[in-house]
C-alpha cells in the first residue's frame, strides 16, 4: 500500500501518537493533524491530580514542544472536522478548508456525559476534561471550603483526594453501591473508600442528584435523590463520557457503542481508521466482545498498531488493556479487565495499603488490580500477556509471590 | 543546556539537549529516540522508559524512590544501574551523560 497522505482527526493521546509512531517509522508523506482544541496536544491525565496542585505546568502537558511538529514535518491544524465526503476521500473542515486524504484516522475521543438536572447551567459546576476545564477550575479549588463531587470513577475519585488535601469538606454522590464500581474489585474498592474517608471525604451511595441549587447565578447545594441537601460552592462531575461519533455516523461509517471496527481498528470503510476513546473494537481479553476502553495505554497501542499498518506492517491489535490512577498516596494500576470476575485471591497487606488483587473468572486470571505494588502490576501484565495461565489454586498458596512465579514461569 | 548522550541497544548513539528541571524520558522523546517509549507520561507507572546510566556517571543522579524502584525490580533486563528516565531530572551536573538503551522496553 502507498500512501502519500494521512489526516488524523482529534490531537489527543491516540491521534498525536498515530503522527509520532508514522514518522518514527520513517513514514515521509504528508501528515495533518487537526486539533480542535486550542496550543499544542497534550496529555490529560494530570488535569484531575499534578495539574491542579500545581505539581506541573501548562508546557509541560504539551506531548512535545512546537518546534517538533515543523522538525518533524506534521502539519498541526487549529480547526474542526463537520464532514467527511468519502466518496472522494475528503475531510470537510470548519474552516471551509478541504483535506485530501489516502488514509483518515478518526481519533475524536469523547465528551462528557453531561449532569442534565435542574441548575446544571449554575457557576461553579465543572467537567473534567480539557485543560480550559482544568485551568478554569484550578483557582476555584484552593478557596473552595465545601466541594460535592458526582460520580466515584477515577476522575471523580482523583479530585476529591485533590480537594480533600487542599482542604475543603468533600462529599461524593453515586449512584452505584461503591467507588469505581465499573473498574475495580470490591475488595479493592473498599480500601478506596476506607483511605478516602480517612482524608474527611464522605460518600453518599445509591444517591443520584434531582437538583443543584444556586444564588446569584453561583451553586450553593445540592439535592439528593434521598432528599439530603449539601452544601457545595463547587460542584465537579465525572459521570462516564459519550464518544464522539458525530461524523463518523454522517458518513454512514457503522457505528455500536462508538465507531465500530474490526481487528485491525479499520472501520466500515477501508481507508478509514478509529482509535482510542471513540473506536469499539473486538477485543481478546473481553471474549472477542467489542468493547470500547477509555485510557491511555489503549490509545497510544491503538495508535502503534494502525501507525504500523499504515507503514506496511499490519497486525491485529490484542494488546492487553491496563490503567492507572493516582489518589492522594494510593497508586493503583490495573492490569487486564476484571469485568465477570468470579473469584479473588489478595496478596499483601490491605492494612498497609500494599497489595494486590488477583480477578479470576471461570479459574482462569483476568486482571491483577495493584495499589502500592507496582512491581506486582508489571508481573501481572506479563502473565496475561502469555500462556501458561496462573490457577487461583497456585495464587491461594501460603506465601505465593506473583513476581517469584512470573519469573520461574518464563518461557 | 546540559547535553545527553542516549546509546540505543545496537549501538546507534544520540547527542540530545535537555533542558534543566524536564526529565530525560521528556528530552528523550522530543528528541525522537527509539526505545524510549514513555507510554504513561512520566507517572512512574509503566516502566517503558527503561535505561542503564553509564558507569561513570552512576553517582551523578540521585537514587531511585521507592515507586521507581519497585517498578524496576520488575522491568525487563534490569541492571544495577537501571533507571526509568522519567524520574531522572536534568540538571546542570549531568551535562555529558551517557545512558545506555535495553533491547527492549517489554
Amino acid at each position: 500500500m502507498s500512501l502519500s497522505s494521512v489526516v488524523i482527526v482529534g490531537a489527543g493521546q491516540a491521534g498525536f501518537q498515530v503522527a509520532a509512531s508514522l514518522r518514527q517509522g520513517g513514514f515521509t508523506g504528508r501528515i495533518s493533524l487537526i486539533n480542535n482544541e486550542p496550543g499544542l496536544p497534550y496529555q490529560r491525565p494530570p488535569l484531575s491530580k499534578a495539574y491542579l496542585l500545581g505539581k506541573i505546568t501548562a508546557s509541560n502537558l504539551a506531548f512535545r514542544p512546537e518546534a517538533f511538529f515543523d522538525q518533524q514535518q506534521i502539519e498541526l491544524l487549529q480547526d474542526d472536522a463537520i464532514a467527511i465526503d468519502r466518496q472522494n476521500q475528503h475531510v470537510v473542515l470548519a474552516s471551509g478548508k478541504s483535506l485530501q486524504y489516502d488514509h483518515l484516522v478518526l481519533a475524536t475521543g469523547a465528551h462528557n456525559r453531561p449532569l442534565s438536572v435542574p441548575g446544571d447551567d449554575l457557576q461553579g459546576v465543572f467537567g473534567i476534561k480539557t485543560l480550559a476545564d482544568a485551568d478554569a477550575l484550578a483557582p476555584r479549588v484552593k478557596d473552595a471550603r465545601n466541594v460535592v463531587v458526582i460520580g466515584s470513577g477515577f476522575i471523580g475519585l482523583e479530585f476529591a483526594a485533590v480537594a480533600a488535601a487542599l482542604g475543603a469538606s468533600v462529599h461524593v454522590v453515586d449512584l452505584g453501591d461503591r467507588p469505581m464500581a465499573r473498574a475495580v474489585s470490591s475488595e479493592m474498592a473498599a480500601v478506596f473508600r476506607q483511605t478516602h474517608e480517612s482524608w474527611g471525604v464522605q460518600f453518599h451511595f445509591h444517591q443520584g442528584v434531582t437538583r443543584l441549587i444556586g444564588e446569584n447565578g453561583q451553586i450553593t447545594a445540592i439535592e439528593t435523590t434521598d432528599g439530603k441537601v449539601l452544601p457545595a460552592e463547587l460542584l465537579v462531575y465525572g459521570i462516564g463520557v459519550i464518544p464522539n461519533i458525530t461524523i463518523a455516523n454522517e458518513a454512514g461509517l457503522a457505528i455500536e457503542n462508538g465507531i465500530k471496527v474490526d481487528a485491525n481498528l479499520l472501520t466500515s470503510d477501508p481507508h478509514i481508521s478509529a482509535i482510542g476513546d471513540v473506536a469499539c473494537f473486538p477485543c481478546i481479553q473481553n471474549e472477542g466482545e467489542h468493547t470500547r476502553i477509555e485510557s491511555v495505554p489503549n490509545a497510544m497501542e491503538q495508535a502503534r498498531t494502525v501507525a504500523s499498518r499504515l507503514l506496511g506492517n499490519a497486525s491485529p491489535f490484542n494488546a492487553l488493556p491496563w490503567f492507572w490512577t493516582d489518589q492522594g498516596n494510593l497508586k493503583l494500576q490495573i492490569a487486564g479487565l476484571s469485568s465477570g470476575y468470579d473469584n479473588t485471591v489478595i496478596l499483601g497487606s490491605e492494612a498497609t495499603q500494599q497489595f494486590s488483587v488477583l480477578c479470576f473468572r471461570k479459574g482462569q486470571l483476568v486482571a491483577v488490580e495493584s495499589c502500592n505494588r507496582p512491581g506486582d502490576h508489571l508481573a501481572g501484565k506479563k502473565i496475561l500477556s502469555r500462556p501458561p495461565e496462573l490457577t487461583s489454586a497456585e495464587a491461594s498458596a501460603p506465601d505465593f509471590d506473583l513476581k517469584t512465579w512470573e519469573l520461574a514461569h518464563r518461557p | 543546556m546540559p547535553t545527553i548522550t542516549l546509546i540505543e541497544h545496537n549501538g546507534t548513539q544520540h547527542s540530545i539537549v535537555g533542558e534543566v528541571g524536564q526529565s530525560v524520558m521528556q528530552a528523550a522523546m522530543n528528541a525522537m529516540i527509539p526505545g524510549i517509549q514513555g507510554d504513561c507520561g512520566g507517572a512512574c507507572s509503566c516502566a517503558t522508559c527503561h535505561a542503564y546510566v553509564d558507569e561513570a556517571w552512576v553517582k551523578s543522579v540521585p537514587p531511585a524512590e521507592e515507586c521507581e524502584s519497585d517498578m524496576l525490580e520488575f522491568a525487563s533486563a534490569r541492571q544495577d544501574n537501571s533507571r526509568l528516565t522519567c524520574q531522572l531530572v536534568i540538571h546542570d551536573d549531568m551535562d555529558g551523560i551517557v545512558l545506555h538503551l535495553p533491547e527492549s522496553q517489554y
